[in-house]
């Protein structure tokens, strides 16, 4: 069967867990910017890759047949042929019917998986798509309106919408921990206080690469050139006009500007799911409360995500909550 | 030696470890870190998922509920106390990149050689009489990281980051030098193109330049630049390897 992509805004691409192994020729790594809520959608429709929807939507139609999917991320506006549906949920789409997922109250990205395989090349190990250096996923570019998308094995989901459940998913923060370094030292001790005790606004200007966040500039000690180094996702630099970066999953592999401070792996999918306009935080963490959060969060994923009957509450909830924020939602747009 | 007397072990979250040879661009330093990245490519311990070996530091990409960093560093001392870390690799190859300065090629040349008080044709003079070592690849497929670039032509990188930069790209910034194969947006500047295809993921091996190899820029005019360029889109590599290998 394939799935049609019927519209999609700019930033949908496929994912999949990543291309390892290949950052020392300077191949970025890519995949999912939220790695639980992909995790999530991925093992509920027991597969390997998902499209990941940016908010500027996708509208899904399938063909040659019916297919399972999976959908799970931010709390976007789920709909089956004008349905509203949680925005965590599995569904079977047949052909003629009409699939939409649009920016909601929260959350920037949404992940939907397929019941079966994407029937695509690897590119360097991986299906995951770079689109600025054009490798993998659809020929190396994102979802447009047209695209057909080929399914093998594909399986049919629960015959009637459910929605899915995880007790770590959906949580919304607004402040997020930190190590300190590698270079800290290239920055003045109040200029650290400053960075941990601000406001943070993410900038318009955030795209896959980088979170680029507004504030009061960050000043460097000896200028903003280091001798270039490896960027781990998370890792926050401090270009030349003291505006940091947060790095994220379409990040360089290295790059030489500062780096004051890493956001720790388990905070790192609510941090992506923040939008341009949103406010943040840093809190300063020490490395064994970094994996301690760690392993809480690989305990968390290990539990398998559930299926549960969609409630009359939960939709009229879902409801309210969207006739609530309805009217803040739309005026953003994506810069790539 | 150059560098530093100990490696210093460097947290870049808790999933990745920075260690550290010097905070210079050396060949010296370069060489400990290639041969570190040798070593645990060579142990391969459970948990580790990834290295980088850049100009100065090697990083090392782990999950900490396999592999502790505790571990992480014993293991690596004992792999510096066991190898040496400075002996020499093989003899690296030698390789001539036909590069074009001139017209929309060499788009930042003028504002570069403006800022360093250069005349553009000075610029050039110093930037193609130079010898370069590859260091290594980052930030972008085929980005190539040269050591070599003439003191006279060190300028800082740009505040802001440039917007794409053309296939080939050669750049300079912050007293360095690069070749870049995919377009990307960068803080350095643009000083010409080469038409060679650095990075081409459906060729095997999809990269040819290695760590330790050594470079010269030789200029060609636009006409030549584009009658290469038509030869390296068919497949044919433009670079001339010197050392008769």
């Amino acid at each position: 069967m394939k799935l049609r992509i019927l519209s999609a805004g700019p930033g949908v691409t496929l994912q999949d867990e990543g291309r390892r192994g290949f950052l020392r020729y300077g191949v970025t790594p890519a995949g999912p910017m939220d790695a639980d809520a992909f995790l999530a959608a991925t093992g509920a429709a027991g597969t390997e890759a998902a499209i990941e929807v940016s908010l500027g939507g996708v509208e899904l139609a399938a063909e040659e047949g019916e297919i399972g999917l999976a959908i799970c991320g931010g709390n976007f506006d789920v709909r089956l042929d004008g349905r509203p549906l949680p925005a965590a949920c599995a569904l079977t789409l047949a052909p003629g019917a009409r699939l939409s997922l649009r920016a909601g109250p929260s959350g920037a990205w949404a992940y939907v998986a397929p019941f079966g395989r994407f029937d695509l090349p690897k590119v360097l190990g991986s299906l995951a798509t770079h689109t600025r250096s054009g490798l993998g996923g659809l020929e190396g570019r994102g979802l447009a309106a047209g695209d057909a998308l080929n399914i093998l094995d594909a399986r049919a989901g629960p015959k009637a919408p459910m929605a899915l459940n995880a007790p770590w998913l959906g949580a919304v923060s607004h402040s997020f921990r930190i190590l300190l370094g590698p270079q800290q030292n290239h920055f003045a001790s109040e200029t650290i206080a400053t960075f941990l005790t601000s406001s943070w606004r993410l900038s318009a200007r955030s795209d896959r690469m980088a979170y680029r966040l507004d504030g009061p500039p960050l000043a460097h000690r000896f200028g903003h050139d280091i001798v270039s180094d490896g960027l781990a996702m998370g890792a926050i630099q401090i270009p030349g006009d003291g505006a940091p970066l947060v790095l994220m999953a379409d990040r360089q592999p290295t790059g030489g500007y500062p780096k004051i401070a890493h956001v720790i792996g388990a905070d790192l999918p609510a941090l992506a799911q923040k939008r341009p306009g949103e406010d943040i935080r840093f809190t300063q963490a020490s490395l064994e409360e970094a994996v301690a959060a760690r392993r809480a969060r690989a305990r968390a994923l290990a539990e398998s995500v559930r299926l549960e009957a969609i409630t009359p509450e939960l939709t009229s909830e879902l409801l309210l909550e969207r006739n609530l924020v309805g009217g803040v939602v739309g005026d953003f747009t994506l810069l790539e | 030696m150059a560098g530093y007397d100990a490696p210093r072990f460097l947290d870049a979250g808790e999933a990745a470890l920075s260690i550290e040879f010097g905070d210079s661009v050396d060949a010296e330093i370069n060489a400990r870190v290639l041969a570190l990245d040798s070593a645990l490519q060579r142990a391969q311990p459970e948990g580790l998922i990834e290295t980088l070996p850049t100009y100065r530091a090697l990083l090392v990409c782990y999950e900490p509920l396999l592999l502790s960093r505790e571990r992480l560093v014993a293991l690596v001392e004992a792999q510096l106390a066991e190898a040496p870390l400075d002996r020499p690799a093989a003899a690296p190859a030698r390789w001539r990149l036909p590069c074009c300065y001139e017209g929309e090629c060499g788009e930042d040349l003028n504002e570069a050689a403006a800022g360093l008080g250069l005349t553009p044709a000075r610029f050039v003079e110093l930037h193609a009489g130079a010898e370069y070592r590859a260091y290594m690849y980052g930030f972008a497929p085929g980005w190539c990281y040269l050591g070599g670039l003439p003191q006279a032509l060190a300028l800082p990188r740009r505040a802001t980051p440039r917007g794409l930069t053309p296939p080939g790209a050669v750049l300079i910034g912050g007293g360095l030098a690069l070749v870049a194969s995919n377009p990307m947006p960068t803080g350095w500047y643009v000083v010409g193109r080469t038409p060679e295809r650095l990075f081409s993921p459906s060729r095997e091996p999809p990269l040819f330049i290695a760590p330790g190899d050594v470079l010269r820029f030789e200029p060609v005019n636009l006409e030549s630049f584009h009658a290469l360029d038509a030869r390296a889109a068919k497949g044919e590599r433009v670079a001339i390897r010197e050392d008769g290998a």
